[in-house]
């Protein structure tokens, strides 16, 4: 019985007042000193946990972007970890500020759950991987296969679109989760494993032979994936929105982690100046501290810098940028100017 | 002497050594004859049973012992060392498994809990204790001393409950619900066998209610439909939502036990109790629930058991519980690719914790087993 009573009482204590649906989402997270993120629990490089426990990734490092614009301190990250169910509520409901959580921006998630996706830090598409002595080249080739497939996932649905249209069949072999993907797909169970193409090569990477496996050129679905806010309070929107901006810029004009601070004494360039706070009030406008893209880049890095850590070609996930080049190199990535 | 080959063996009147009982009759080779080869079906099932065990015991070890790495600084290392497991994972990770995100210095307030945990478990369970009664008040006071030192207060450092996890987590969330649904579950089943109509169509409806929907479900409306039911700007803890949801939800089957328990008591029981002049909560302290609790021990701690191990479910609404640190691990670039190691090493700490919770039973039904022996 003594224990119920101290449930009782420590709810009673646990009530506490939450950022809420309010509009003035940065007043609140300058005032509680942290910004509250939501992440994946776990896409391997996207969003993982390290040996010390501290959450890391492509997504994280947008929160941390995010944080250093705000504090100029990418350690004022409070992450909730959300599972595909929970990440709408929990943005919704006002338990975090910001979702960084791979999330495909869809026309019914803006208006209907209304939220705002505020950019793209990575461009996705749904493929196909498949073990090389199968002997197939291209996903037209695949009549009667078995693929092994998510359920529950727009994946799934792209799936039924794509062998619809093409007039072919496949049988499904449903599984839940990435190991169990992993688990089957290697033990033979199905001949085609389909999922976003950076989430095939991820697992690839794992594979004790990964050579033996191949990925086939075909994208069957856009799957542009980025941070989101709750809909209604645009100035907490434009901070993250253009933290991820300055991430792009940044690496459009050459600036890093490591010549940023040259950057700023020495660079002529007016888009660069007024990106590191050197000249205009950009900073100011966004109601942010005049160095706030100068501690973003400076602390967490520019959007390549990012990519290269965490999805790079040289890490285990092996990623190319593909289309999320930057435009000049003919990619996606591109960020409006900054002025 | 005469000669033995002719004439039946005896032994003359007077002292001889013992000799020992022939070879097949008793000891380890009577064993296994008696037991491993005692008839054609049971030499089949040896065989096979052997051949299987061939087949697995050799690779098991192997993998698990004789080619594990446990020194290693990511899969890479370890698979150039050896093919077996690859326990470098769990063993750089041990903290994160145990505490989740707990701050590291802080770790020793869980272990003290721990501590206290059995501390006050001590006098519940062994009845002989010395100062039993002072030391029942401890066990009463334990809970709340709990939740300060997990939680923090009263001068010591807060820490935030997200930041608990790991199978600390798993081990709060079960003892909680364990604790709090054995005397919530014994309520509803004496509710559940009332006379008053209204107290008893009650707990009939919350039973049947929460039998009647998985624990998922439950766990779900605690982690967003409480959020839309609840003012704006008013937010519960999640932790303790679970808590209170899985609570709920094992009181249900407690509920169910004990009612079983309280069924196989004779009514002359009660009517006795009844004509000693007993009011209805002496004869059921006294007299019924004594005896029903006793017949109901195996299915409570079955209840208890799959309650601990339900826990994990909460890794699907986000909370980090020892699979929420192993999925998060396994995203780790480094260590991607090691589920065998991670679930083993799981599996390992639930199957200690739920056996000693199952040979606890067998030793309580042992020593409560006064008249019924057959």
């Amino acid at each position: 019985m003594s224990k119920l009573k101290v449930l009782l009482a420590a709810s009673a204590l646990t009530v506490v007042g939450a950022a809420g649906a309010n509009a003035a989402t940065l007043d609140d997270i300058k005032a509680k000193g942290f910004v509250q993120c939501g992440v994946s629990t776990g896409v391997p490089g996207f969003s993982f946990t390290d040996d010390a426990g501290n959450w890391q990734g492509f997504d994280p490092a947008v929160c941390q972007g995010v944080a250093a614009a705000i504090f100029g301190d990418t350690s004022k990250v409070k992450y909730t970890p959300t599972t595909g169910k929970t990440r709408f509520t929990a943005l919704a409901s006002g338990e975090i500020d910001m979702l960084a959580r791979n999330t495909t921006w869809t026309l019914s998630r803006d208006a209907d759950l209304g939220f705002t996706f505020v950019g793209v830090n990575y461009y996705d598409g749904q493929g196909f991987m498949v073990p090389k002595a199968l002997g197939v080249t291209s996903a037209k080739q695949l009549d009667g296969a078995s693929v092994c497939i998510q359920t529950g996932t727009t994946t799934e649905l792209n799936l039924a679109d794509y062998f619809r249209l093409n007039n072919m069949s496949y049988e499904p072999v449903p599984i839940e989760t990435n190991e169990e993907a992993r688990t089957n797909y290697l033990a033979g169970r199905c001949d085609v494993y389909t999922t976003d193409a950076s989430g095939l090569a991820a697992s690839r990477a794992a594979f004790d032979n990964a050579a033996d496996h191949i990925i086939l050129p075909e994208i069957i679905s856009k799957e542009p994936l980025g941070p989101l806010v709750r809909e209604g309070d645009e100035p907490w929107g434009d901070v993250v929105r253009w933290t991820l901006n300055a991430m792009i810029t940044a690496e459009e004009y050459g600036v890093n982690s490591s010549n940023v601070d040259d950057m700023v004494a020495n660079s002529d360039n007016p888009e660069i100046r007024r990106l590191l706070g050197v000249e205009g009030n950009v900073g100011e406008m966004l109601g942010l501290d005049a160095k706030w893209g100068y501690n973003v880049i400076k602390q967490v890095g520019n959007y390549g810098e990012v990519f290269e850590k965490y999805i790079g070609s040289n890490t285990p996930i092996g990623l190319e940028r593909g289309i999320n080049a930057q435009y000049k190199d003919g990619g996606l990535i591109y960020s409006p100017p900054i002025r | 002497m005469t000669d033995t080959a002719t004439q039946p063996r005896s032994y003359e009147p007077g002292n001889h050594p013992d000799l020992p009982p022939p070879l097949l009759t008793s000891g380890p080779l009577a064993w296994v004859k008696h037991n491993l080869f005692g008839s054609p079906l049971n030499i089949a099932l040896t065989v096979i049973s052997l051949y299987l065990l061939y087949l697995i015991v050799p690779g098991l070890l192997n993998w698990a012992i004789f080619d594990a790495v446990i020194n290693a600084g990511s899969r890479e290392e370890c698979k150039a060392i050896a093919a077996g497991a690859c326990w470098a994972l769990p063993a750089i990770r041990f903290d994160q498994f145990l505490y989740g995100f707990y701050p590291d210095h802080l770790h020793w307030r869980i272990n003290l809990t721990a501590v206290l945990f059995f501390l006050a478990l001590l006098p519940v369970l062994w009845d002989n204790a010395p100062f039993r009664k002072q030391w029942l008040i401890y066990s009463c006071i334990f809970p709340v001393i709990a939740f300060f030192l997990v939680v923090g207060g009263l001068g010591m450092e807060e820490v935030e409950t997200t930041k608990i996890g790991g199978f600390a987590l798993n081990v709060i969330i079960g003892v909680t619900g364990i604790v709090a649904s054995l005397p919530l579950g014994i309520l509803l089943a004496l509710g559940r066998r009332s006379q008053m109509p209204i107290v008893r169509t009650l707990c009939v409806m919350f039973i049947e209610f929460i039998r009647g929907v998985p624990l998922i479900t439950l766990l779900f409306v605690a982690s967003t439909m409480l959020n839309y039911f609840l003012p704006p700007g008013t937010t519960f803890d999640l932790i303790l939502r679970v808590l209170i949801m899985v609570t709920l939800f094992s009181s249900a089957y407690i509920a169910e036990v004990v009612r079983g328990g309280l069924q196989a008591i004779p009514k002359g029981q009660l009517e006795a109790a009844d004509a000693m002049g007993l009011r209805y909560w002496q004869s059921m302290r006294l007299i019924v629930l004594p005896q029903a609790l006793k017949i109901s021990i195996p299915g409570i701690v079955n209840t208890f058991v799959g309650l601990f191990k339900d826990t994990t479910l909460v890794v699907i609404i986000g909370l980090t519980d020892v699979l929420g640190v192993g999925r998060a691990s396994l995203s780790d670039s480094k260590w991607q690719g090691l589920p065998e190691e991670v679930y083993v090493f799981t599996a390992i700490l639930f199957f200690v914790c739920c056996f000693s919770m199952a040979r606890y039973s067998t030793y309580l039904e042992k020593k409560l087993h006064t008249g019924h022996k057959r």
